[in-house]
């Protein structure tokens, strides 16, 4: 679903990411984990189309992307949720999911019914404005907004980032379930320890720009094995 | 009592020609960060492309054939339409450099313009020129004036006084006006969308908004407001090349006074330096009026810096931390 080779971007040409290669099936939940400044942000942002990559190409549903501006990878059904939620803090929380229903053209679903299951919160607040919500409520809008067009892959930049960790449980928790309920395909970087054990299928290790080791559903029961490319 | 209601009808076109004036060069600076210097010349064709149409400089355009007042209405309609398409070929052009960048790149290889969104001092250097390069070609072209509009409605007579009926209506369409704007950018997509590239671009881009497509969409509706404003003014006004110099000077000082909320700071803005004006106008004269506006706008940007719609926003802050 997702391919990326040999992939060198950065910004005002000082390469962050290195010859990063990398691949999603459908259907998988792939996290790539790494210490703060590794690239992991910036991999995310090649991937969307934020950050263009100077060299190699990205491959999204058997398509060369990687000359696509963002708002068509976004219509070709890419959910990004990035680090931070960066929610419009003047629109109410609808207008915020509305935001949303441009992502994945060729479903023509919306799921505000699978959507407020989730997080029914969110259906609670419909008209508060998004800057005025929690961190917590906040990162649910972000992956609600995502969601709500049914997208074939979810791109999640740090989901524990600024947010408690009993919050961060419970999220790690709906990821799975959006996964295995809705068949939507999940690609998240992260360094909390406990998110990447309890989310990914399998998982990449990321060091100074490149993938460094890829960790499978066994290693990724051994803590241990995590903790060592975790650690500072 | 005589005095007070003098200034009272005297308001509203004073209210008038401040909001009208502004809101397109509101819209454009809050959405796009661009200055549009060369504001004053959009109304000014707007201006001639009503008494064109209206004198019937302009073949096979279908409002010759209606009576005076529908004829003049579409004048006004069509010349409104003619400067949102030019402000679309100068997005194209000059803002984004699309269009010169399509062909440098099939030329030289690579893109020669950097778009001037949110450049506030180069889209000040950029449309100047464009204000000059408009005056001049317009005198080129037309001369230095064209042949007036009538002024439709005549008189209306209160106590010893009188004004023009269409002076009074005219903050009525103003009115219009901001009520429009604002069910536009609350209530269409269009509207969600734009607000959203505002408070954040790329977001807005990775959740499928063309930015650039609601950028076209934003700088043509400014233009076309600031058409429709000339249009409304070309019956009061000579229609000749420099006419859009002093529609520039308000609509500038309204815009910095209101702030980035494009309805309510206009709206804020106009009302207050509608007031101001009519006050010094009418008891110490024009110049005075203008000595004025100046002297609270440099005030109010003093203790003001981000405008009276930032006052608003407070005020709605507030009352949600109560909440």
């Amino acid at each position: 679903m997702l391919e990326l080779d040999g992939v060198r971007a950065g910004y005002d040409s000082t390469p962050i990411l290195r010859n990063v290669d990398l691949s999603v099936e459908e259907g998988e939940i792939v996290g790539v984990m790494g210490k703060n400044g590794v690239g992991k942000t910036t991999l995310v942002k090649t991937v969307m189309g934020l950050v263009e990559p100077d060299q190699g190409t990205v491959r999204f549903d058997g398509r060369d992307v990687t000359d696509t501006p963002p708002h068509e990878r976004a219509r070709s059904g890419m959910g990004y949720i990035p680090q931070g939620r960066e929610i419009f803090p003047d629109l109410t929380v609808e207008q915020n999911l509305r935001m949303g229903e441009s992502i994945n053209e060729d479903s023509s679903d919306l799921l505000y019914e699978d959507v407020f299951d989730y997080f029914p919160i969110l259906d609670e607040r419909r008209d508060q404005n998004g800057g005025t919500m929690s961190g917590g409520q906040q990162q649910m809008l972000a992956i609600a907004r995502a969601l709500v067009a049914n997208p074939d892959l979810l791109l999640l930049d740090e989901p524990s980032e600024g947010i408690q960790p009993s919050i961060v449980a419970q999220i790690s928790e709906d990821m799975r379930a959006i996964n295995e309920d809705l068949g939507t395909t999940i690609l998240f970087v992260e360094q909390n320890l406990s998110v990447i054990r309890d989310m990914a299928d399998r998982c990449y290790a990321m060091e100074r720009g490149t993938i460094v080791d890829e960790l499978g559903a066994t290693d990724l029961e051994d803590e241990a094995t995590i903790a060592s490319y975790l650690a500072v | 009592m005589a005095v007070g209601l003098d200034l009272l009808v005297q308001f509203f076109p004073n209210f008038a020609s401040i909001v009208l004036a502004a809101t397109g060069l509101a819209i454009i600076f809050g959405i796009m960060g661009i200055i549009n210097l060369a504001h004053g010349e959009f109304i000014m064709v707007g201006a001639f492309s009503t008494s064109l149409a209206y004198n019937g400089g302009i073949p096979f355009l279908p409002i010759d054939a209606l009576p005076g007042l529908g004829r003049l209405i579409g004048a006004m309609l069509f010349a409104a339409l003619v400067t949102a398409l030019f402000g679309l070929l100068v997005e194209r052009t000059i803002i984004s450099g699309a269009i010169p960048n399509w062909i440098a790149e099939r030329t030289v290889g690579h893109p020669v313009i950097t778009p001037l969104y949110d450049r506030l001092l180069d889209s000040m250097v950029a449309t100047w020129g464009l204000s000059l390069i408009m005056v001049q070609t317009f005198r080129n072209v037309f001369g230095n004036s064209l042949s007036g509009v009538p002024i439709p409605f005549g008189k209306l007579s209160y106590g010893n006084s009188s004004i023009g009926l269409y002076q009074v209506l005219l903050a009525g369409v103003a009115a219009l006006v901001l009520v429009g704007l604002y069910l536009l950018f609350v209530r269409t997509d269009y509207g969600m969308r734009a607000r959203a590239t505002i408070q954040n671009e790329s977001m807005a881009q990775s959740l499928g908004v063309n930015t650039e497509r609601t950028y076209m969409a934003t700088f043509a509706l400014g233009s076309g407001l600031a058409g429709l404003t000339g249009a409304l003014y070309a019956p009061l006004l000579s229609i000749e090349p420099g006419l859009g110099a002093a529609f520039l000077v308000d609509a500038f000082v309204a815009v910095v006074v209101g702030g980035s909320s494009v309805v309510v700071g206009t709206l804020l803005s106009g009302g207050l330096l509608g007031i101001v004006d009519t006050l010094f106008s009418n008891v110490y004269g024009t110049f005075a009026g203008r000595i004025a506006l100046l002297i609270v706008a440099i005030v109010l940007i003093r203790f003001i810096p981000e405008g009276l719609s930032s006052l608003v926003e407070r005020l709605r802050e507030r009352r949600l931390e109560v909440d």
